[in-house]
């Protein structure tokens, strides 16, 4: 499947904050309906790599395409045609805690306008659905639900205008082990249901072994080893090694 | 592979030296310190200044553009314009009272007491009205929208609306910005005639003025100059108000200390914004 374009690809992407090389030439290839993890220590540039694709920070040099164009530096209605293929889960959730449960969960589909209240209504419904919630949640604010739930919400926010490619900033961050296996398992199973393209960024390494096909490991800045998911404990790799397995001693200091 | 970001681009790129990362050129002589400090402070400044006009332009920009949001305009109307509403009342008739109990006492030496609801009304309707109004509204409402859009910041709810295809500056700012800008005269017409109200009652109560004659010079004195006057101050504090408090709060970075530090920022830069182009406006007039 040579001839086939990467979904993303990222050609040594650079980006330093005042004088702070925080990423120093990036190169991956995520290719259509694959689910890829990158681990790394926190401040290793995986948001960053995350924003820097969707345009929420600029490279200071280097390529970035979607579907085979160049995404760095575009503006206006083609920087949104662009975002329009992206659906983004946040670390924290960042759901808007002003707005009720399916105001959140539509506002991908109306940019906060309050239109076709029923057929919203109806839509967050079917998303809420999907990630185990009921209507019971619908007119509840974001702050009337737990950690969890939370999340939960934000993953129906993040499929609702159904994107092609979705991000995962850490999604079992913050979330007892069991909650943690539930949001892999949705993960898991809307990556599938919806064939979407997912790159998530973690440092858990259960919820990489299981929501990702290959993994990515990022290190000052540098993809240091890339496999599939299987070999991340006998990838013969001294950072992997010492990354997986948790050690203070090793390459990485 | 062809090179990847355009020079124009790269340039665009490249941030706005702040005054801190200008580059360092040769140890300048000691004697030269201050002087260069001076200067680092002065280009601090000037930046600044450029970073909120920008900040404002492409709020009015991007607003003039659709999509259109009516329904926050309306909410954050309410927000700052009706419930400022009793604060700003108190404040109007307290201030109106003891103005007129101040011209009574100080005009009685020189049997000049029946100035009272001349100056009560010139007062309140150039200065005090405008004033404190402006001061009042930024204590509430820049505070709040600095710390409800710097929370917005750090629990990157501002970066979730990019990623849903919303314009932050469409949909939290320019509302704000506009609300604002139409929500101060209104106010300014409240809190005139509180305050007005305010020195009639003290001075009919307290200090038995005849009430039909306190009101007949009242009216003489009322000048539709100095109520434009009044409504132009309303609607430049209310611009800076909204203003201070959404620049602040979207540049907020660095956690709860962040949202305080802008939530300060924004009250002690509105503040100061208000008491000087009050004088500058006041000094064209009547310069």
């Amino acid at each position: 499947m040579a001839s086939t374009v990467p979904k993303i690809l990222l050609d040594n992407v650079a980006k330093e904050f005042g004088g702070n090389v925080v990423l120093d030439g990036v190169s991956l290839a995520v290719e259509p309906g694959e689910s890829l993890a990158i681990i790394g220590q926190s401040g290793s540039g995986k948001s960053v790599t995350l924003k820097c694709i969707l345009g929420l920070l600029q490279p200071d040099s280097g390529s970035i395409q979607v579907d085979g164009e160049e995404v760095v530096g575009l503006q206006g209605r083609a920087l949104d045609a662009m975002r329009a293929k992206f659906g983004m889960l946040f670390q924290g959730s960042a759901l808007f805690d002003s707005l009720p449960i399916w105001r959140n969960v539509t506002f991908g589909l109306t940019q906060g306008r309050r239109t076709d209240v029923t057929r919203m209504k109806a839509i967050a419904l079917e998303n809420l659905e999907r990630v185990g919630l009921d209507k019971r949640v619908l007119n509840l604010r974001p702050s009337e639900l737990s950690g969890g739930m939370q999340k939960r919400v934000a993953l129906a926010r993040a499929i609702a205008p159904r994107p092609e490619i979705i991000f995962f900033d850490e999604p079992t961050t913050g979330l007892d082990p069991i909650r943690a296996d539930v949001i892999n398992d949705l993960i898991v199973s809307l990556v599938d249901d919806l064939g979407v393209t997912a790159l998530t960024i973690t440092h858990d390494m259960a919820s990489a072994r299981k929501i990702a096909h290959r993994v990515a490991m990022l290190y000052q800045g540098k993809i240091v080893w890339i496999g599939p998911r299987d070999r991340l404990y006998d990838s013969g790799n001294p950072y992997v090694d010492q990354f997986v397995q948790g050690r203070a001693e090793g390459p990485i200091q | 592979m062809r090179p990847v970001v355009p020079v124009r681009v790269a340039r665009r790129l490249t941030p706005p030296l702040s005054a801190a990362q200008m580059p360092a050129s040769k140890p300048a002589p000691a004697l030269l310190a201050p002087f260069a400090a001076i200067g680092r402070l002065v280009i601090g400044m000037f930046a600044a200044v450029g970073r909120v006009a920008l900040f404002a332009l492409r709020t009015i920009g991007r607003a003039l553009l659709p999509p259109y949001y009516p329904g926050r305009f309306l909410e954050q109307l309410a927000h700052i314009g009706w419930f400022s509403l009793p604060v700003v009342g108190l404040t109007a008739i307290f201030t109106g009272a003891a103005l007129a109990q101040q011209i009574y006492t100080a005009g009685s030496r020189f049997s000049a007491t029946s100035t009272v609801p001349a100056v009560v009304v010139i007062g309140m309707v150039r200065e005090l009205g405008p004033v404190l109004v402006g001061l009042m509204v930024a204590g509430r409402v820049s505070s709040a929208m600095a710390a409800e859009i710097g929370t917005m910041r750090v629990t990157e709810q501002l970066d979730a609306l990019t990623t849903l295809r919303t314009d932050s500056y469409r949909y939290l700012i320019a509302p704000r910005l506009f609300a604002a800008v139409v929500a101060l005269p209104l106010m300014v017409l409240a809190a005139n005639a509180i305050g007005i109200f305010g020195g009639w009652l003290l001075a009919v109560q307290k200090l038995h003025f005849n009430s039909a004659n306190y009101l007949t010079v009242t009216r003489q004195y009322m000048s539709s100059d100095d109520f434009q006057m009044a409504m132009v101050k309303a609607g430049v504090f209310g611009f800076f108000i909204a203003l201070m408090g959404c620049y602040h709060g979207y540049r907020t970075s660095g956690g709860a200390a962040g949202v305080g530090n802008a939530t300060r920022n924004a009250v002690v830069s509105a503040f100061v914004l208000i008491l000087s182009s009050n004088f500058l406006i006041t000094a064209m007039v009547f310069g």
